[in-house]
């Protein structure tokens, strides 16, 4: 198989994949009762009536570590490359690498000490 | 795979179909057969789950339908079909009705990579590894568009912790990943598999294993990080709005979840199909791969039934202050003694083609640093523990006197 045939395995895959789920859920849309009213289909939350809107401001403390997460993302993808030439490199590869990591390290320590990673 | 997508595809051409159509029927079939595994065992792993959790709690567990309630999950599936569907009017359709289907999706498509055998196997990537971590991260967005969609207080409290938990947790899991990377020199699955003939990368670097099993347990959402679906907290977490078979699919998806990533670990570190007579038989081979997969599930499964929640606040101190940190410094550790090896020519460069000999040196050197590593740690986690318990008695103590005091 070439390239460009595993890649149009993993393609048709992708395609495939949703239906396993979507078929039972079909099924049942063809056997399952309807018998919807006003109360059945509003908001359930915990039973009781709800109060005011659902979509609110969330805590700033997610958007924080979502941003530290970032960093280290970008990191790893650059740190793939790095893992598979590694047995090829010489001491240098090594020090290369450490410095790399290090510096963006380094980030984590920095948001640390500014306590953002603190749940507040 | 390839021999039967190739095979097929000749078959059908000679027979006179139009190539391109022969092509995708030959890839279907492949897709096709690949899916079926985890279609299957899915339906087993709800036994085996329940099975397993009643016993933990001194249950008998489902015994009912069929021999040792074998079949308990075909008979809760009729009973999903014949359950009213709700959509709330209040949810976003389009992304409510998505998102079951692309949570059960992102775990069966886990399965294109996973090498069975030396021979069976959907696709043999050469990123194998990183298309793991790609669509692994798919079933965050599923969680997070099924809270988001639902128009629920509960549910979206339930997501924000999902996209703050999975999202943390995969620093270190991707950290860990990059050792069995390194070692084996090879994003391919089956090439790290290969690489591990001469020794079990779980041995090389015991602490990467430790990593990974900690972040996977927190990817797929289970105790102690099962705070997604805190039932006494959020309801039900990010499905509380689902009802029948759209339900079942966030269900399924998560059991097919746990056990999938039982069998990346069996293939990331303890050498897949490796092991005795594997090359005798494909059968053996994928024996053996289910075996151990299967027991590090188990584990799992016994982790989850045993221990209890942890805090929100605790699971991102835990993440970011100690599992992040050491997963760097057990990356740069590992490293920096395999590459001063090499360089003192005690290691082999090619770990790929080297036998048990030749990795000999370089197991046990590795496994002290390890041993050294997990020592100086558990010195740190013993004096934490200390000074965390004379905090929260030092705290007792003090509201014991204050309600004496109130008391009077």
């Amino acid at each position: 198989m070439n390239v460009l045939n595993e890649w149009a395995f993993i393609g048709l895959f992708a395609v495939m994949a949703p239906v396993f789920p979507a078929l039972p859920i079909v099924i049942a849309w063809l056997f399952r009762p309807r018998k919807p009213n006003v109360l059945k289909s509003s908001t359930y939350e915990c039973g009781v009536e709800t109060i005011g809107d659902t979509w609110v401001q969330f805590r700033v403390q997610y958007y924080i570590y979502g941003l530290i997460f970032l960093v280290f993302d970008v990191e790893m993808v650059f740190l793939f490359p790095w893992a598979v030439a590694y047995n090829e490199m010489s001491l240098f590869g090594f020090v290369a690498g450490f410095l790399f990591i290090f510096l963006l390290t380094d980030a984590l320590f920095y948001a640390w000490k500014k306590n953002a990673l603190d749940w507040k | 795979m390839e021999e039967l997508c190739t095979g097929l595809c000749t078959i059908l051409v000679e027979s006179g179909a139009d190539a391109g159509l022969a092509l995708f029927l030959s890839l279907l079939v492949g897709v096709l057969l690949v899916s079926g595994v985890p279609l299957i065992t899915v339906i087993l792993l709800i036994w085996i789950e329940r099975k397993v959790a009643a016993r933990i709690q001194d249950r008998i567990g489902p015994n009912r339908v069929g021999p040792v309630g074998l079949l308990q999950t075909i008979a809760d599936m009729i009973k999903l079909l014949s359950k009213e569907d709700i959509t709330p009017t209040a949810a976003d359709r389009i992304l409510y009705n998505a998102a079951p289907l692309v949570s059960f999706a992102s775990v069966v498509l886990l399965w294109a990579v996973i090498p069975f055998t030396p021979f069976h196997y959907g696709v043999d990537l050469e990123i194998g590894a990183l298309y793991f971590v790609a669509i692994a991260s798919f079933g965050t967005l599923a969680i997070m568009a099924a809270g988001w969609a639902s128009n629920n207080k509960y549910a979206l409290l339930g997501a924000f912790r999902v996209v703050a938990l999975l999202v943390s947790y995969e620093v270190p899991l991707v950290f860990a990943l990059l050792v069995p990377v390194l070692l084996a020199g090879s994003m391919s699955l089956v090439d790290i598999v290969n690489a591990q003939n001469g020794m079990w990368f779980v041995v090389l670097s015991p602490l990467a294993f430790v990593i990974f099993y900690i972040s996977s347990q927190a990817e797929t959402g289970r105790a102690p990080f099962d705070l997604i679906e805190a039932e006494s907290e959020l309801v039900a977490g990010f499905n509380i709005e689902y009802s029948g078979m759209k339900f079942g699919m966030f269900f399924a998806a998560e059991f097919l979840h746990v056990f999938t990533n039982g069998i990346i670990m069996a293939i990331l570190f303890f050498g897949g199909w490796m092991g005795p007579l594997y090359y005798e038989s494909p059968l053996i081979a994928f024996a053996w791969l289910g075996a151990k997969g299967g027991l590090i599930y188990l584990t799992t499964l016994w982790l989850r039934n045993t221990v209890p929640r942890l805090r929100i606040d605790q699971i991102m101190a835990f993440n970011w202050k100690f599992l992040v940190p050491l997963s760097i410094a057990n990356l740069i550790v590992v490293s920096f003694v395999l590459k001063v090896m090499q360089e003192l020519g005690m290691a082999p460069r090619d770990i790929l083609s080297a036998g048990f000999g030749e990795l000999l040196p370089t197991t046990i050197i590795l496994l002290l640093f390890n041993g050294a590593m997990i020592f100086y740690l558990l010195g740190i986690l013993r004096k934490r523990g200390r000074e965390a318990r004379r905090e929260s008695q030092a705290a007792r103590a003090e509201f014991a006197q204050t309600a004496h005091v109130a008391g009077h």
